[in-house]
């Protein structure tokens, strides 16, 4: 087998040049999928049944069905449903970003609202009742103390969905987008070299991991200062 | 004319309270009152519902029947009511329960600032004013993991007495520390007693029931089985059950 190294070298400028949808996708649906998070995780954990159920089928159909699926729903799927083709939502829905972000938020969402859940309910308890027994009101306490507490609870598990979503970016490429793995599987069709192309792009999502990764170390060492129990 | 009253006035009246958890009947028929500047200690074994009693004074707890009246207000399902009479409950847990998050002084500029909307600067006066009260004024800016059992209690009673509670709860205040540091937190809880703060305190320290209670108050199985003078419960108990209980703590 011939293995062409410079190849590796020579592509990685053209991948590149999808870098920048892929970091489009990466961030938008990172952070409308926190938004929705954050909601589905309020509801989870409202009390209220209305509020917590609905929430819970929804985190079980996001988790429950593989990503890519979700993605053909909707890039293949809405388009056949005529309220949606005449509805506002088709502006984003007609376009293949639209659904990938879609779909990469909706995913992503329902992974987050768990890790949410999860770092809320990690805080303890007495906390709470120390901030009640001063008079803070029920919002007060969730704002005060839980969230800080949540949120540092929360990062380790969370770090590891952001660089999660970051390659599942990848998977646009079967709805027709250029992102790097679109700009790669044209590449390999071209010249018949998938080692070689796949390779470069693998460098690329390493540094692009390696980065994220030193970001939220950083992060998680700032939020632990003083947080040592 | 007016004469003095001598009968002093009631903070907290504990009427027929009943507490539930699940089928389990954690109180039974409560009644007590607390007049104002009174201290009472109350013991008893571990799961006699000492601890569910004075939860059920700021709320932590909701009782299931019977009525308690803190400062005049009725405790009820209301939020406003529950809110108003915490800002004059102090209370001081087991564990401590201070903020990790926040250093020192800001545990106690917290609650003066988001519900007396205190300034910061006002806030940062009155919380060094009490940190040397509790004799911790140089750990201000250091954070709670940093400091010992003790310290953090102490900054526990110091963040409570910032909302200037006119009753001050404590919950097994030194059960959680080394015994090196019991006498520092005991020394500032006596203080307080005597600038006259009404108490109810949940302990094992018996030397501290003895010194600075006007009244103990002794539960077994979710009921008051005896209330009495420090100096009658503990050389005259009038219960078998608080007789036995003397026994067994004392012993050693």
């Amino acid at each position: 087998m011939n293995f062409d190294f410079a190849l590796i070298l020579s592509s990685i400028p053209q991948l590149l040049e999808g870098l920048s949808l892929t970091f489009q996708l990466w961030i938008l649906s990172g952070i409308l999928g926190l938004i929705l998070a954050i909601m589905l995780m309020l509801m989870r954990i409202s009390g209220r049944w209305y509020l917590a159920a609905p929430a819970m089928v929804y985190i079980y159909i996001f988790r429950g069905t593989p990503i890519l699926v979700q993605l053909f729903i909707i890039y293949y799927g809405l388009p056949q449903v005529e309220f949606i083709r005449e509805s506002i939502a088709w502006e984003i829905l007609r376009e293949p970003f639209g659904c990938g972000i879609l779909a990469l938020t909706l995913n992503t969402g329902a992974y987050v609202s768990e890790i949410l859940r999860g770092g809320v309910q990690g805080v303890p308890k007495g906390l709470g009742e120390a901030a009640a027994a001063l008079g803070l009101s029920k919002v007060q306490r969730f704002i005060y103390i839980t969230t800080p507490l949540a949120v540092r609870l929360s990062l380790p598990a969370y770090s590891n969905d952001v660089i999660s979503l970051m390659k599942s970016t990848a998977l646009v490429s079967t709805i027709t987008l250029l992102d790097m793995m679109g700009i790669a599987r044209v590449i390999v069709s071209e010249t018949y070299a998938p080692y070689e192309i796949f390779i470069s792009l693998m460098i690329i999502y390493l540094l692009i991991t390696w980065v994220t990764q030193k970001i939220f170390a950083l992060l998680e060492r700032r939020m632990s200062r003083h947080i040592i129990q | 004319m007016n004469l003095p009253t001598t009968a002093p006035e009631t903070v907290i009246s504990l009427q027929g309270v009943d507490k539930y958890f699940g089928d389990f009947q954690a109180l039974k028929n409560i009644n007590l009152s607390v007049a104002k500047g009174e201290r009472i200690v109350i013991c008893g074994p571990s799961g006699s519902g000492k601890s569910t009693l004075i939860r059920c004074i700021n709320r932590l707890e909701q009782h299931n029947a019977g009525k308690i009246i803190v400062n005049g207000a009725e405790l009820t399902d209301k939020v406003k009511d529950i809110d108003a009479v915490r800002r004059e409950v102090g209370m001081v847990f087991q564990n401590f329960n201070l903020f990790p998050h926040l250093s020192i002084v800001e545990n106690l500029m917290l609650a003066p600032r988001l519900v007396r909307k205190t300034t910061r600067e006002d806030a940062r006066v009155q919380a060094m004013t009490l940190l040397e009260r509790v004799r911790i004024p140089e750990q201000a800016d250091k954070y709670p993991s940093q400091l010992s059992g003790g310290q953090q209690q102490r900054v526990a009673i110091a963040r409570a007495l910032c909302m200037n509670p006119a009753i001050m709860l404590f919950d097994e205040p030194t059960s959680a520390l080394d015994p090196e540091m019991i006498n520092e937190v005991l020394e500032v809880m006596t203080d307080l007693a005597k600038e006259g703060m009404t108490m109810i305190c949940v302990t094992h320290e018996m030397g501290f029931a003895r010194s600075v209670a006007d009244t103990v108050v002794f539960m077994d199985a979710g009921e008051i089985v005896e209330r009495n003078t420090p100096e009658e419960f503990f050389n005259q108990p009038e219960q078998p059950r608080t007789q036995q209980f003397l026994q067994q703590i004392l012993s050693h």
